[in-house]
């Protein structure tokens, strides 16, 4: 392949090149091999930077948001990667890709790097892809990285494994306030932003989420996710906003929750590439045709899934 | 490996506001299974560019109604150059009159399809130039 050679790619993301860094995302979504190699090379670069997670429902201001943020952090003197998701579509693997669009104003910063990425069919608001990237872009440097997620509904919370902080946003006249309480998304919350803070219904939207918070009663010591109104369109109420990011990422270092969120996460990582490695082992491990012996007996109702799965594990393990 | 996705930058360079155009042709590159990049309009070639390098992408696109593609492309591709960044496919449409194409092409666009053209065509043409370019074989 004659595309941008893949060799020191690691070393030349380490030296800032942005089109080593770039192609190497790429490879990484593509699952190339020489992703991995190059991957294991940044790991010891990593954990610098600080990870914000942006998630909401579609139409909330996410964009607008993230750009708003981007432009504050440069204004505080802080490079910016942000990477940017939006929904492969289910039925062609396509996607349109249109984030950049609420983005023109980060142009031309050497500072600021963005990348849009498909999910791909991962269903938990980010793509698989996503957790490496944000990788690629600590280990190059960037002091502050943002993670959009698709626009979320309520189950959509990979993005709290992934980030240090997640900010929700919400907006008004979304719901009442037993939406509020519903497990999920908001649980999820570090920061919650109240954006569209011009728009009718504000204050019930911002109190709703304050009962909410309200209801888990005191506890001295833990983190009180902050309720902050913005109005992303103008900028308002963004240098509040980014202030609370600060504060929650102090809080989460002074507590020594920091290094065992971060426990966690590798925790979670090791587990699914555990999964994905044994299962690919699993599958060269079986003959030609005998998954789909199985699955045609399964659905003929000849054997059940769990026999079969226990029959097809077995096999593989004696080979 | 999974399979290398095709990734697309469709944008709209200059001053016009029409951009129906450009979004058919994105929702068409979609249901081809490409990613497509999409980044609104007045776009300067910088951003185009810039865009075009962060996102990794293996074409570009570009929708030109205002008459002004004899200087939007030339710049674009003297930046692409620049950056090192010419193995970028880069094709375009619009209003763009037959006697400009020759020498489009002789700068480097590769293709142009006007109002009326086919999606097929223009996913079976950006297929082509990126199998062609992945498999090392020589632009025609």
């Amino acid at each position: 392949m004659s595309r941008f050679p893949t060799e020191q790619l690691a070393e030349r993301v380490l030296d800032g090149d942005p089109r080593a860094l770039a192609r190497l995302i790429s490879l990484v979504e593509d699952e190339a091999p020489s992703a991995r190699e190059a991957l294991a090379t940044l790991y010891p670069h990593t954990g610098q930077a600080h990870l914000v997670g942006v998630t909401g429902a579609p139409g909330t201001g996410k964009s607008t948001l993230v750009n708003e943020i981007a432009k504050e952090y440069r204004r505080r003197g802080l490079t910016v990667g942000i990477i940017a998701v939006d929904p492969t579509s289910p039925f062609s693997g396509g996607a349109i890709l249109g984030d950049r669009i609420r983005m023109r104003e980060l142009a031309g910063d050497p500072g600021i790097f963005i990348r849009s990425m498909a999910t791909r069919g991962s269903l938990g608001g980010l793509a698989r892809a996503t957790s490496d990237a944000v990788k690629v872009l600590d280990a190059a440097g960037f002091h502050r990285v943002l993670i959009e997620t698709v626009g979320a509904g309520q189950a959509e919370v990979d993005i709290a494994k992934t980030a240090h902080t997640t900010i929700v946003v919400e907006a008004p006249g979304l719901g009442d306030d037993i939406q509020a309480i519903k497990a999920g998304i908001l649980e999820i919350a570090d920061v919650f932003a109240v954006n569209k803070a011009d728009r009718e219904g504000v204050d019930s939207t911002a109190t709703a989420l304050e009962m909410m918070l309200d209801l888990n009663g005191p506890e001295s010591g833990k983190w009180r996710p902050p309720i902050v109104k913005t109005i992303a369109l103008r900028g308002d109420g963004v240098p509040d906003l980014v202030e609370q990011l600060e504060a929650h990422y102090d809080h989460l270092q002074g507590s020594g929750l920091l290094v065992r969120k971060e426990e966690g996460r590798v925790h979670d990582e090791l587990m699914t590439l555990i999964e994905h490695e044994l299962t690919a082992s699993l599958l060269d491990a079986l003959a030609p045709g005998e998954l789909d012996e199985w699955v045609r007996r399964v659905a003929l109702r000849e054997a059940d899934p769990y026999t079969a799965v226990r029959e097809l594990v077995s096999k593989a393990n004696r080979e | 490996m999974t399979e290398e996705k095709i990734r697309i930058l469709i944008a709209k360079p200059g001053l016009d506001g029409h951009d129906r155009g450009a979004k058919v042709i994105a929702r068409a590159l979609r249901d081809a299974g490409m990613e497509v990049i999409y980044t609104g309009l007045r776009q300067t070639p910088e951003m185009v560019v810039e865009a075009a390098l962060q996102e990794d992408v293996d074409a570009i696109g570009l929708s030109i109604l205002s008459g002004a593609h004899m200087t939007l492309f030339p710049r674009t591709i003297e930046l692409l150059r620049e950056r090192g960044l010419d193995d970028i496919l880069v094709f375009g449409g619009g209003i763009i009159p037959d006697q400009d194409v020759p020498e489009l092409k002789r700068l480097g666009v590769r293709g142009i399809f006007g109002p009326g053209t086919s999606t097929d065509i223009i996913v079976d043409f950006i297929r082509e130039e990126v199998r062609r370019y992945r498999a090392g074989e020589p632009r025609q």
